[in-house]
């Protein structure tokens, strides 16, 4: 059989496409429990992150341990929910898509208790839509569950420069300080404003100029995400 | 811009040939100066722009495709014989991205920071000029070891320039090296700023342009003579 005949060139291509699919398969299946430990400890260093605690990826594990004291699974309405599953293995993803499919009752929230210096914090993973993809983060709240004591964000496709800079130090930093309910205890959520917030706004930062869509995105996902946490809040409270 | 993008002839028998030649050390050190796939082939401009902000990335990635081109040389090299034609094209595409996708697996399981700080990069090595551009010319035509040889070489080569232009943009972009600092803060205490413009990519070009100024006014062979 000659190797230019048409033959031969379906064997060889059939033959090649098998092969290939071997490796890449077993590459990936052996490699799978390394990228998906990579992706916890990732998760951990962000949660840690919003509390200001600055982690070397390979005392992750050990300061997470040892920092956060509580993880608390709650339900819609602010009940700690105890059993299937794991605060930490929640994927929030899964469960804003239940309010879309009319099952938002079921719907279950994670929170973090963190204690740092003899204090105690109060972390929410939150998560919304940025302009290009998916954006993410990470709220502190202090001990009084009102004033926010940190805030970490991450985005997968944002622009560089405008939307993307929600990750940076400066536009995080702005959140420290700022309070979740107003004077009378009613809830107002944070505002990213457009054009610039005043100094003296509790419930308000700058905006990223030129990323309106991803501004507006951390406005929303904090309203919601930070609303489905009330119920719980208000039972804490004396 | 480029002189020759060396298609070598098939080399003729010679058994009895020793691991290490001076003409397979050739393969290894030509692409490193007088072949260089980056400053005279100019090849794999586009990732030389975009990952040599910082040096570790760099190193990363040279490695990467030290890793991608050797292995895929050496794989085409060996099935050459029975690679029907009309379809070796594909072939060669194939094996190159099944290399870059295990490579990038890697890197995801034991590098994770590096490997999202490169992202979509490792991924774009498939479509790196010098990967298929060493397949097409060399290993379709020579045996294997020359082949790998010739694939280390040339990983070598696009890595040394990366890494130059690495050092220089971490350097002054960034005032460290490998991420640790190495403009000491007194300096910038004195009124001394990071250059901003450097972490720039076009500035990756230019820097990439110096040396390969550099390179031809040292080396005679490389003047073109028109």
């Amino acid at each position: 059989m000659h190797k230019d005949s048409n033959k031969a060139t379906f064997l060889f291509s059939s033959g090649m496409v098998v092969v290939i699919a071997i490796m890449l398969s077993v590459t990936s299946i052996s490699l799978g429990p390394y990228q998906a430990k990579n992706i916890r400890i990732e998760k951990m260093k962000n949660i840690l992150t919003s509390v200001s605690v600055h982690a070397d990826t390979k005392e992750t594990e050990k300061l997470f341990n040892q920092f956060i004291t509580k993880q608390v699974v709650l339900n819609t309405k602010g009940e700690e929910v105890t059993g299937d599953i794991a605060a930490f293995d929640i994927d929030l993803k899964k469960e804003i898509d239940k309010a879309k499919t009319g099952n938002q009752d079921k719907q279950l929230f994670p929170l973090f208790i963190c204690n740092k210096d003899g204090k105690s914090f109060y972390i929410i993973p939150v998560r919304g839509k940025g302009l290009w993809g998916p954006i993410w983060g990470y709220i502190s709240l202090e001990g009084d569950m009102n004033t926010i004591y940190g805030a970490s964000f991450g985005h997968k496709s944002e622009t560089p420069g405008l939307g993307a800079e929600i990750e940076t130090d400066k536009f995080q930093n702005e959140f420290t300080g700022k309070k979740i309910f107003d004077g009378s205890g009613k809830f107002v959520s944070v505002k990213v404003v457009k054009g610039g917030a005043k100094p003296d706004d509790l419930h308000g930062v700058d905006a990223v100029s030129g990323a309106t869509v991803t501004s507006d995105g951390v406005t929303e996902m904090f309203k919601r995400t930070l609303g489905s946490y009330i119920p719980y809040f208000k039972k804490q409270k004396p | 811009m480029s002189t020759e993008t060396t298609a070598a002839p098939a080399r003729p028998k010679s058994e009895k040939e020793s691991l290490f030649s001076v003409k397979n050390r050739k393969l290894i050190y030509d692409p490193l100066n007088d072949n260089n796939p980056i400053t005279v082939q100019v090849l794999g401009i586009c990732s030389a722009l975009a990952v040599t902000v910082q040096m570790k990335p760099s190193i990363v990635m040279a490695l990467a495709v030290v890793v991608v081109t050797a292995f895929s040389n050496l794989i085409i090299s060996i099935i050459r014989n029975i690679i029907p034609n009309r379809i070796r094209i594909i072939v060669q595409l194939t094996v190159v991205a099944a290399m870059v996708i295990i490579v990038d697996q890697f890197l995801k399981a034991f590098v994770y920071d590096v490997s999202k700080q490169l992202s979509v990069f490792v991924g774009l090595i498939i479509t790196n000029c010098i990967v298929m551009g060493r397949l097409e010319a060399y290993a379709m035509a020579n045996k294997p070891w020359p082949s790998f040889l010739d694939g280390i070489g040339n990983g070598l080569g696009y890595g040394l320039i990366l890494v130059i232009v690495s050092i220089v943009r971490e350097l002054l972009g960034s005032g460290s090296l490998m991420g640790y600092r190495i403009i000491p803060e007194s300096v910038y205490a004195m009124g001394y700023f990071n250059n901003s413009l450097i972490i720039m990519p076009p500035m990756a070009l230019i820097i990439v342009g110096i040396i390969i100024w550099v390179q031809r006014s040292r080396n005679r062979k490389l003047i073109e003579t028109n």
